[in-house]
């Protein structure tokens, strides 16, 4: 049975149907449309504004690459120029993998590129060997929690390294319905208030970031990719297997057979949720080592970094952050402080 | 639970809406047990409750039908109350003043709920006249003035005689017109919901308890979550819910598990009638809300804290609109406020509706048939509709007031035709008043503190 005519443009065939409305379109057509939606994200919410230098997190993976060659398509229409930043989390067999893809990407679309990596930022610390130290503890290694925490405060280096005013990052319309249907789950208030948006703005002295694919659903991405023939590295993390957000993803993936429409539905819900006041984080201040944004006294990575250097890796995670105000080289201190009575020697 | 939020005065009419499961049967069973004689903290309220028969949307035989109401009239009888049977087919005859927010009664503040109790129980003793305080009759005087009905609990006659034919064939096939489980799901709530609030505002009743668990409640919180009701999760699952105006919901079981129920039902004997819903024995990709149960109670087991924590985050949910707009119009379906924006372009709202306008596609004709172009109701429906009051279009009138959650089920009824004539009107009048409000919107006067002085 012989194709249909593309719905916009009427003469080529179609090659694919939309998800999202189920037209018709030839290849040209669709990735017209796709970077014409990004185009109109940007510019509504007013979100890179002309002139901006603008870091893009590459990573390697698809929605990345897609996005740096969006970008790269509608810098001239913006105004804007592009930096490629590469993060390397020293995951051994996957991101070297991926840095080679980010390379070849860079040099195909002569974008400048610079790779921060962790051992050099966070004190020789990778994410192997923080596996290794969190490893065995009876419960589950939290390796993301370390990755993402850590990986937020690379990008952020490396763009200020490149004298970046922006920070775009790949995140899609499914990423963003499993992240709430994640803090749901698990309780994440916090988080919950502070999602949902166009991104941040940027306060004290953090730079501001944005996403400009968050309503493209992902399988739109890959179709983008297949038609622009973008290289790009598709294998999944070492540690994903261990990680929360598999739930999520996996009932996102049934709500999506149910009904199509599930992952916009929750990035609505998502902008809409509103929060008792009293359930709101406070009013960020700046972490008392590095500077950075932070809720607390210390900012989430340096509180993290803290946990491992002092050998209790757990330090930082969940509630209840008991021993982080504690000064001091490791190994001063046998006992949390002075929540539980215990004689002085 | 009702006592620490102090919600239902004394001498207050509530019904209690029973549908033969066991939550809403503990619930009565619980009620029943607070307001006898010797509890140690007496209720204070006048109870009624109500059942209602939704066989014709699940696709019962009228044989099943009458066995199960026949069932549900001895338990009932038992329970002793003023109770209602109502069959969903009287949706047909619901006026459309259902539909109309009335303005609610003023709460007043802390003192008033002390005070309302204080004088209820000085009345209690005026009528014994000494001060003596007999143990019995104080009792008897409470139990005379708490169930004045209690001559013989009758059931009102709402359902005299079986429903008419045509209102179940016509039931029956709105019903078959729905393509999904998902959608069939939430026009059952919507059509029970709208039931109830009619039968209390009929007989008086001021609050209405429905049975739902900690465990029900965090579902649909999660199962609101993906429907795109992320805006009124607090409305949909607090535990009072006052967006009817005057009659208000509530929530007394909210804090129990299914367990507890469970538990609690067998070691009290507590009679309950299963009645098979719409979703018996789907399976479990069939709609939404079977994934959502599914999805949860799965993870639970593994995490145990899984239905506690949802449940705990219902709690935090605010119920004002999150950038403290001023409260617009409200949806028809669902009556909360509408949380769908015209000139929202940069979010999920506009970014589904938005590719449908955007001047990319070069031929500006060659786009997909006009339905579709007026469903979403962005800017260009309004024009649409202005010209002859969307009378050429009464589909985009009713999908134009719905809130972005009810779009998204009305989605999937290809006709709006089949829905219960009130429904249609109340949409049919509302749209006319805006209509008429924009042609005289230059001569009204707007108070300067933000009343119109419009009605």
């Amino acid at each position: 049975m012989p194709a249909p005519p593309c719905t916009s443009c009427h003469t080529a065939r179609a090659a694919l149907r939309r998800p999202r409305s189920g037209h018709a379109l030839c290849g040209a057509c669709f990735c017209a449309t796709f970077e014409a939606e990004v185009l109109h994200t940007v510019l509504a919410g007013r979100l890179l504004p002309p002139g901006a230098v603008v870091a893009v997190g590459a990573s390697g993976g698809k929605d990345s690459t897609v996005l740096a060659h969006v970008l790269r398509e509608l810098a001239p229409r913006l105004d804007i120029s592009l930096q490629l930043v590469a993060v390397d989390e020293g995951i051994g067999g996957y991101r070297d993998a991926a840095l080679a893809a980010v390379q070849r990407q860079a040099a195909r679309w002569e974008l400048p590129l610079t790779v921060v990596a962790y051992a050099d930022l966070f004190g020789g610390w990778t994410m192997d060997a923080v596996a290794r130290s969190t490893a065995g503890l009876g419960r589950s290694r939290s390796c993301c929690t370390f990755c993402g925490v850590l990986r937020r405060r690379a990008l952020e280096e490396g763009a200020r390294l490149v004298g970046a005013t922006h920070i775009v990052t790949g995140h899609n319309a499914d990423d963003m319905a499993e992240t709430v249907l994640m803090n749901f789950l698990r309780g994440d208030t916090g988080r919950l208030a502070r999602g949902g948006g166009l991104g941040s703005p940027g306060e004290g002295g953090a730079l501001p970031r944005c996403r400009p694919l968050q309503f493209a659903s992902q399988k739109e991405v890959v179709l983008y990719a297949h038609f622009r023939r973008l290289d790009y590295f598709s294998e999944e993390c070492v540690y994903a297997p261990e990680a929360f957000r598999g739930h999520a993803r996996d009932l996102l993936k049934r709500l999506e057979a149910a009904r199509p429409s599930a992952v916009l539905d929750l990035v609505h819900s998502a902008e809409r949720l509103a929060l008792a006041p009293a359930a709101l984080p406070p009013r960020p201040g700046a972490c008392s080592r590095c500077g950075a944004l932070a809720s607390r006294a210390l900012c989430q990575a340096c509180a993290l970094l803290d946990g491992l250097n002092r050998g209790r890796p757990r330090l930082a995670i969940g509630k209840g952050r008991r021993g982080l105000d504690e000064e001091g080289p490791p190994g001063d201190r046998a006992r949390p402080p002075a929540s539980e009575a215990i004689p002085a020697f | 639970m009702l006592g620490k939020n102090r919600l239902i005065f004394p001498g207050e009419k509530v019904l209690l809406a029973w549908s033969g499961g066991p939550s809403s049967s503990s619930m009565v069973w619980q009620v029943l047990e607070g307001l006898s004689q010797d509890s140690a903290k007496r209720l204070r309220f006048v109870p009624g409750v109500i059942y209602v028969d939704e066989g014709a949307a699940c696709g019962q035989s009228a044989e099943d039908r009458a066995e199960t109401l026949a069932q549900v009239k001895l338990v009932l009888q038992t329970v002793g109350f003023p109770w209602h049977l109502v069959a969903l087919e009287e949706v047909f005859g619901l006026p459309p003043s259902v539909l109309c927010c009335s303005v609610p009664e003023p709460t007043g503040a802390e003192g008033a709920y002390k005070a309302a109790v204080d004088s209820f129980l000085r009345q209690q003793h005026v009528p014994q006249g000494e001060g003596a305080q007999d143990g019995s009759s104080p009792a008897q005087e409470q139990g005379q003035l708490c169930q004045p009905p209690m001559q013989k609990p009758l059931g009102l006659p709402s359902l005299a005689g079986s429903p008419a034919a045509a209102q179940t064939e016509a039931l029956s096939r709105l019903f078959h017109s729905v393509k999904t489980l998902t959608a069939k799901e939430e026009l059952l709530q919507t059509l029970r919901t709208h039931l109830i609030l009619h039968v209390a505002r009929a007989h008086g009743y001021s609050k209405v308890m429905t049975g739902e668990s900690c465990t029900r409640l965090a579902v649909k919180l999660m199962t609101n979550l993906a429907l795109g009701r992320g805006a009124f999760l607090a409305w949909d699952t607090g535990f009072s819910d006052e967006r009817h105006g005057d009659v208000v919901l509530v929530r007394p079981m909210r804090d129990h598990t299914l367990k507890e129920v469970a538990f609690y039902n067998r070691l009290f004997a507590v009679p309950s009638v299963f009645t098979p819903a719409i979703d018996t024995k789907a399976p479990e990709k069939a709609s939404i809300h079977r994934l959502m149960e599914a999805f949860l109670l799965r993870l639970q087991t593994q995490f145990p804290s899984t239905v506690s924590t949802v449940y705990r985050t219902s709690e935090k949910l605010a119920k004002a609109p999150r950038d403290g707009r001023a409260a617009g119009p409200r949806c028809l379906l669902c009556m909360c406020a509408l949380d769908v924006d015209d000139a929202d372009s940069a979010t999920a709202f506009g970014a589904q509706t938005s590719p449908h306008f955007s001047p990319m596609q070069p031929p500006a004709e060659a786009r997909p048939p006009p339905a579709p172009c007026c469903v979403p109701g962005v800017g260009r429906a309004q024009g649409c509709c202005r010209g002859a009051c969307g009378r050429e279009n009464p589909h985009v009138c009713v999908i134009e007031q719905l809130c972005y959650g009810c779009r998204v089920n009305m989605k999937d009824l290809p006709s709006l035709d089949p829905l219960p004539p009130y429904i249609l009107a109340e949409a049919q009048l509302r749209s006319q008043r805006a209509h008429v409000l924009q042609e005289v919107q230059e001569y009204l006067i707007v108070d300067s503190d933000g009343e119109a002085t419009e009605s």
